[in-house]
């Protein structure tokens, strides 16, 4: 709870609040809204690969079945936003933990190329699957409700994913620091290590691994709600290099520096006006510059710098 | 205390660790030495689990402990160092200590996503506990130091910190005075006796042949992965087998 009144914290609430006032128009807040909730996933995403450093190439593929679950529950089966979003989150819970489980037994990269996998096949049956999710041309989802009342308007969707950033910063910032945190981050340090200490390696790549997922699927359920219009490509390689980039430049283990990191990533396309089909090339490109020149991310390189002024 | 059993691990047909035996009495130091390659740091990783055994076992306090995890030694109050540190960069050295308390804090992911005051409160006290390790192990100083910025002698007390953190019964030290000068030897030597003094059972690996004869109370000789001999300080001494293979003259 106290978390909530840190001054980082209360500065990136008072930012949210601010933003509609100081930009009351809809493009700026339907960007907001979209980074908000790639925040949300990159929040889970830095969990598995921050904290974690375990490596996920085909996260997108969790937004997606997370968007599928609830366009296809909601429009073929005709239930309830909450209800579908809940059960998809469960279910893609399920089938993240059967990925990781056998192949966590494994070592080293295994994880990288089954997430990269995973990723493919999502895709595949999202244009197959014809009869459920209408193909490569996508389907329309209705919108968000809650109970009866129905989530309508640029401002109240903004106010929901605020209000859920909010609650994910949260979360990450108090796994931190709390011992299961710095078990994750243990196993980034040193697996061994980690293992002497009475770590449960692959148990806690497992649960990290579903969390992680889970992230995604919620935020996928929102964004098909929100988009009204979902196609397979929200599976594609190219969401889940985003994803990674923005975990990777804005800061691996830092909350915010993934925050920053989607700000970046969903809004400098937007500035430039697209990339017109590099994006591929500028993604890869900002993804090697920081490697090369700031391997731990924009916001920790930058808090480093200042903390040796300080002292 | 522990009772190595015809233990043997193979690396692909060489064999590192080959049909050895020993015992570690309670309470003792009891140094395991041998040449470079003897096989001493794969016995340590066969007993702490970090490898499994090509065949014999290892009974710890008459438990059957062959094939365990390291995770799960750790609950059973074995703790150990590293050769080449295996400290967490990624963390601050106060965190790297704490770790050594994971499984007597609620651990759960869930737990702490919440982080309710009842938690908080425990990790607090846990930091209390880890800065008490650090001034044991003589890197109280570096309590607010991150793991990147301590200098190599520092971190190879914090990697001693740190398996004590995790309160364990029996500590495997595997050549803690390895790239330290001879100041720094002597001052580990002297936190090994005072380990040991605090009723631990700890098992040594070290080059250091006047560190060795110094402080302990058995010694298990390695060479080519074989036993060559195990007992008293001064039994292996005077084991003319050892003196051959491997003390030399020179010790006498
Ligand atoms: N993981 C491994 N894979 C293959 N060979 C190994 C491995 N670990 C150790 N060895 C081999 O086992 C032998 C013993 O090594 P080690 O236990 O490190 O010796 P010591 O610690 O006594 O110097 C060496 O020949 C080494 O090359
Ligand atoms: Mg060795």
């Amino acid at each position: 709870m106290k978390t909530f009144i840190r001054p980082s914290v209360l500065i990136v609430i008072f930012v949210l609040c601010m933003l509609p006032f100081a930009f009351p128009n809809a493009y700026i807040v339907d960007v907001a809204i979209r980074i908000c909730l790639a925040g949300i996933v990159a929040i889970g995403l830095n969990l598995l690969m921050g904290f974690a450093g375990q490596v996920s190439i085909g996260h997108a593929a969790f937004v997606a079945l997370g968007a599928y679950a609830s366009g296809v529950a909601t429009i073929r089966y005709g239930w309830s936003p909450l209800f579908a979003l809940a059960v998809g989150a469960v279910g893609v819970a399920v089938l993240a933990y059967l990925v990781a489980k056998p192949i966590l037994r494994l070592r080293d990269h295994t994880l990288t190329m089954a997430t990269l996998g995973l990723g493919i096949i999502v895709h595949m049956v999202l244009v197959n699957e014809v009869a459920w999710t209408g193909g490569p041309d996508g389907m329309a989802v209705g919108p968000m409700k809650i109970g009866d009342w129905v989530l309508k308007g640029e401002m109240s969707w903004y106010a929901l994913v605020a209000c859920l950033l909010v609650l994910a910063i949260v979360i990450s910032l108090n796994l931190f620091s709390s011992p299961a945190g710095r078990a994750l981050r243990a196993l980034h340090g040193s697996e061994v290590a980690a293992a002497v200490m009475g770590v449960n390696v692959p148990s806690f790549k497992v649960r990290v691994f579903v969390l992680s997922a889970v992230f995604a699927s919620i935020a996928g359920s929102l964004t098909a709600h929100y988009n009204s219009f979902i196609t397979p490509s929200l599976a594609g390689f190219m969401p889940s290099v985003e994803l990674a980039t923005m975990v990777v430049v804005g800061g691996m283990a830092s909350t915010f520096g993934v925050v920053l990191g989607a700000c970046l990533v969903v809004g400098l396309p937007q500035v430039f006006g697209g990339f017109e089909g590099f994006e591929m090339v500028f993604f890869g490109l900002a993804l090697m510059l920081t490697v090369i020149f700031m391997p731990k991310g924009i916001v920790p390189s930058f808090a480093q710098r200042f903390a040796k002024r300080k002292s | 205390m522990l009772d190595i059993n015809n233990l043997s691990k193979s690396f692909g047909g060489v064999m590192a660790v080959d049909d050895v035996t020993f015992e570690v009495a309670s309470g003792t130091i009891h140094s395991v030495i041998g040449p470079n390659g003897a096989g001493k740091t794969t016995l340590f990783n066969l007993i702490t689990g970090v490898y499994t055994p090509t065949c014999g076992n290892v009974l710890f306090s008459g438990k059957d402990i062959t094939g365990m995890r390291p995770d799960q030694l750790a609950g059973l109050g074995m703790s150990r160092t590293f050769q080449n540190l295996r400290v967490c960069m990624n963390m601050s050295a106060c965190e790297n200590v704490m770790l050594g308390a994971h499984l007597r804090l609620n651990h759960g992911i869930l737990a702490g996503m919440a982080n309710l005051p009842a938690l908080a409160r425990r990790d607090a006290e846990c930091r209390d506990e880890a800065h008490g390790f650090m001034q044991f192990a003589g890197v109280g100083q570096y309590v607010d130091a991150h793991a990147s910025q301590m200098p190599f002698g520092a971190l190879k007390r914090l990697e001693i910190a740190r398996a004590l953190a995790t309160k364990p019964t029996i500590l495997l030290l595997d050549e803690p005075a390895a790239g330290l000068n001879h100041t720094e030897t002597g001052e580990i030597s002297e936190l090994i006796k005072k380990i040991a003094g605090s009723g631990l059972t700890v098992v040594l690996v070290e080059h250091d042949m006047k560190m060795v004869m110094n402080i302990s109370d058995f010694v298990t000789v390695l060479n080519y992965g074989t036993r060559l001999a195990s007992g008293t300080v001064a039994e292996v001494r005077q084991n003319p087998e050892v003196i051959s293979a491997y003390l030399g003259t020179s010790v006498q």
